[in-house]
């Protein structure tokens, strides 16, 4: 008998699969997608105890081969070998959460019904046995004609014995009667079976029901998730500030050294001023990304999110989307990169192209340089009430514009566009559980990894693109190399565009660079005014005076107009492009975005002048 | 439905369902009617679902909710109720899961309280 070289595993969401992935491949996972949709597809090698290694992969959790989601259509896919250049597992591992063994066994029918290789795996039966749950394994072997296993993934309990179960696995007599059985029918099978095989069975799960109604409480639960993400956003902010300025210390010494050791050249300027900047300024939001992705997959893994949805599940319906937006929206105030990554949790895929679509409406850090700049500015820093200033006022209302403008964009998207039967919100909110470090760690690794990779390949280009733009042709005597380039010919057009809506020549120049980076504006408007300071808050401040003294403030105002919607965000872009499998949507959000941009700088410049502001 | 109003039903309900056990075992006529909709089936009261009106669902929704074992014959109760208007979603417990729907799903469903 030769030993199987692929397997996958199989079972209902929650049913702990990714922890046993994690525990029986270790940290050598390939992560990517499957051919034509945005399913994540995660594969490892199994190491097989006669020496061989398979391909194991873990297949989407799913209640059914009835798909009713975009992953539960690969998994059946997958599972029936119908995927394009995806060869059908030769085992399928069932998962079974035997906490909630009736509940998972109606999918295990159905995928053993198939007559394939098959292995089920009774996972997590320590946390059952903590609920007063204790399952005999034969019982449930005979009853299912497969062998059982029982295994605790975070504990690597049972998985000798599971891998060696895989590696024998045989084909069996497939029941053509079985495959006809109705949903309905599993359904009593699936009690009679659980029934039999569970040897007693007290109180149900008291510490679940405890802690559910502490965080699903009617005023307690509210109050305790704002109180979470206070705490989320303060550690974003404060906590990854001094890892920020490590990594642009870091960039600068590697400038430094480059300077030093590379006589001046173009190529050396397109090292320094074009690669390290350029790259340099997306990388910087590297340590926010981890510690916004540490909190969400903790609040994932122990099961709160699903709470935070109910939650706030009302809300988002006002607008058409359901709780599950809530987070990705959220993470989007600290960078839209992974409030778009996190959009895959969302199952619906209507639901979650709208929240893809009006993430970049949330504020994100990278727009507070330019507002900082332009408020301290321009507007008096007077107090409005005792204790709230007007510049603050200011900034506040642009959050609460960002916020507004974006559930109004997704009013309209879900009655055009992205229209269509949402399945509302039903999720099943799964256990409580107290999140394993080393899954924790190996999925901020490969968050890390995806954003890493995404900076060092399209961005990379984008800002050596950018670079040429802005150093070719060559300056002649006397001529500011600006000017001079193709970016300065860019900006001359660009300007007749924007001139309407109050931008001068400068502000069109500042956008093209802060395609890179929103807050590139900031240091490309410092480098057109010739604003030289060693340290950036000297530099803001002369950069303040400078632009006070050369825009009206009706400019200044349709200025920070644009950048509630700044649209020329490129890694925004280009994650979007990678999320939704195509050019459509990105091109889309980009047009959207500049109309919305246009449209709300026009009516701020024109309102301001009218009122006499300038 | 309000909170205010949950709370004093569940109280006079749980004497109700005491005096049921000792007389018979019909469903408390005056406090739940012998069949209502799932949405407005109090908090902490067993229920099954005797008929389920699918048309009224999309398809999808309609699947959704039978794979989460939500069909008739299902023993349910309602556990949570969200906390803004009209106190949706709605966290149901179904054998040993909780899970969440919405209002719209749950009038969808008819259900007849049974004791615990």
């Amino acid at each position: 008998m030769t030993a199987p070289r692929s397997a996958a595993l199989v079972g209902n969401p929650n049913a702990g699969k990714s922890a046993l992935f994690n525990a029986l491949t270790g940290a050598r996972q390939k992560i990517a997608n499957y051919p034509g949709v945005t399913v994540e597809r995660k594969a490892g090698r199994l190491m097989l105890p006669g020496g061989g290694a398979l391909e194991l992969t873990d297949l989407p959790g799913s209640y059914g081969l009835n798909a009713t989601s975009p992953d539960e259509e690969v998994t059946r896919r997958v599972i029936l070998g119908e995927l394009p250049g995806e060869p059908a597992p030769e085992v399928l591992v069932v998962v079974l959460d035997a906490a909630n063994l009736e509940q998972h066994l109606v999918f295990a029918q159905e995928v053993i019904a198939l007559g394939r290789p098959t292995v089920v795996a009774l996972n997590m039966v320590d946390l059952a046995e903590r609920d007063g749950l204790v399952i005999d394994p034969l019982a449930l072997e005979q009853a299912l004609g497969v062998p059982v296993v029982p295994t605790v993934a975070v504990r690597r309990r049972g998985l000798a014995e599971l891998t060696a179960a895989i590696a024998s696995a045989t084909d069996r007599e497939s029941d053509p009667h079985l495959a006809h059985v109705t949903l309905t029918e599993r359904r009593v099978t699936a009690h009679a079976i659980a029934e039999a095989a569970i040897v007693s069975e007290t109180a149900r799960h008291r510490l679940h029901a405890k802690l559910d109604r502490l965080f699903l409480h009617p005023w307690l639960g509210p109050l305790i998730l704002f109180g979470l993400l206070f705490v989320v956003f303060q550690a974003v902010f404060a906590g990854a500030t001094p890892f920020a300025d490590a990594l642009e210390g870091g960039i600068g010494a590697l400038t430094d050294l480059a300077r030093a050791h590379i006589p001046p050249s173009l190529a050396r300027d397109l090292l320094t001023e074009g690669v390290l900047s350029g790259v340099g300024s997306v990388v910087v939001f590297l340590p926010q990304i981890v510690i916004l992705f540490f909190f969400i997959l903790v609040m994932e893994a122990s099961g709160y999110m699903a709470r935070a949805a109910f939650l706030m599940d009302r809300l988002m319906a006002g607008v058409g989307l359901s709780g599950r937006s809530f987070i990705p929206l959220l993470s989007s105030f600290a960078c839209a990169i992974p409030g778009i990554m996190a959009t895959r949790s969302i199952t619906d895929p209507k639901d979650r192209l709208t929240t893809i679509l009006i993430a970049p409406l949330m504020t994100c850090s990278a727009r507070l340089p330019v507002y900082a700049v332009i408020i301290a500015a321009f507007i008096p820093n007077r107090p409005v009430l005792p204790g709230i200033g007007l510049q603050g006022l200011v900034l506040l209302g642009l959050y609460v514009f960002g916020i507004v403008a974006a559930m109004l964009v997704a009013l309209v998207l879900r009655r055009s566009v992205t229209k269509g039967a949402a399945s509302g919100f039903i999720m099943e909110l799964p256990k409580y559980q107290m999140p394993r470090l080393g899954d924790l760690l190996l999925g901020l690794w490969q968050r890390a990894w995806i954003f890493l990779r995404r900076a060092g390949t399209i961005i990379f280009m984008v800002t050596v693109v950018l670079w040429i733009l802005l150093n070719f042709p060559r300056a002649g005597e006397g001529e500011n190399q600006v000017d001079a380039s193709i970016a300065g010919k860019i900006a001359n057009g660009l300007a007749v565009v924007v001139e309407p809506i109050g931008f001068n020549r400068d502000i069109a120049l500042s956008l093209i660079p802060a395609m890179a980076a929103r807050e590139v504006a900031v240091s490309s408007l410092a480098t057109s005014y010739a604003v030289g300071a060693d340290d950036e808050e000297a530099q803001a401040q002369q950069l303040g005076e400078r632009l006070k003294a050369d825009w009206s403030l009706p400019t200044a105002l349709a200025f920070l107009a644009w950048f509630v919607f700044a649209p020329q965000c490129m890694s925004t872009i280009a994650v979007t492009r990678r999320e939704t499998n195509g050019w459509k949507w990105p091109g889309f959000m980009l047009l959207y975005l500049f109309a919305l941009a246009y449209l709300f700088a026009g009516l701020t410049y024109w309102t301001a002048v009218w009122l006499g502001l300038g | 439905m309000g909170q205010g109003r949950i709370h004093p039903a569940r109280t006079l309900n749980f004497d109700l369902d005491q005096l049921l056990r000792m007389t018979c075992n019909k469903p408390p006529l005056m406090a739940a009617p012998a069949a209502m909709t799932l949405d407005l089936l109090p908090i902490g009261h067993p229920a099954r679902i005797v008929a389920v009106d699918w048309a009224s669902l999309a398809e999808e929704e309609a699947l959704r909710l039978q794979a989460l074992g939500l069909d008739e014959g299902a023993k349910v109760s309602v556990a949570y109720r969200g906390i803004f208007a009209g106190r949706d979603p709605i966290a149901l417990t179904v054998g040993r899961m909780t899970v969440a729907l919405r209002r719209a799903h749950a009038r969808a469903m008819r259900v007849e309280p049974i004791s615990a």
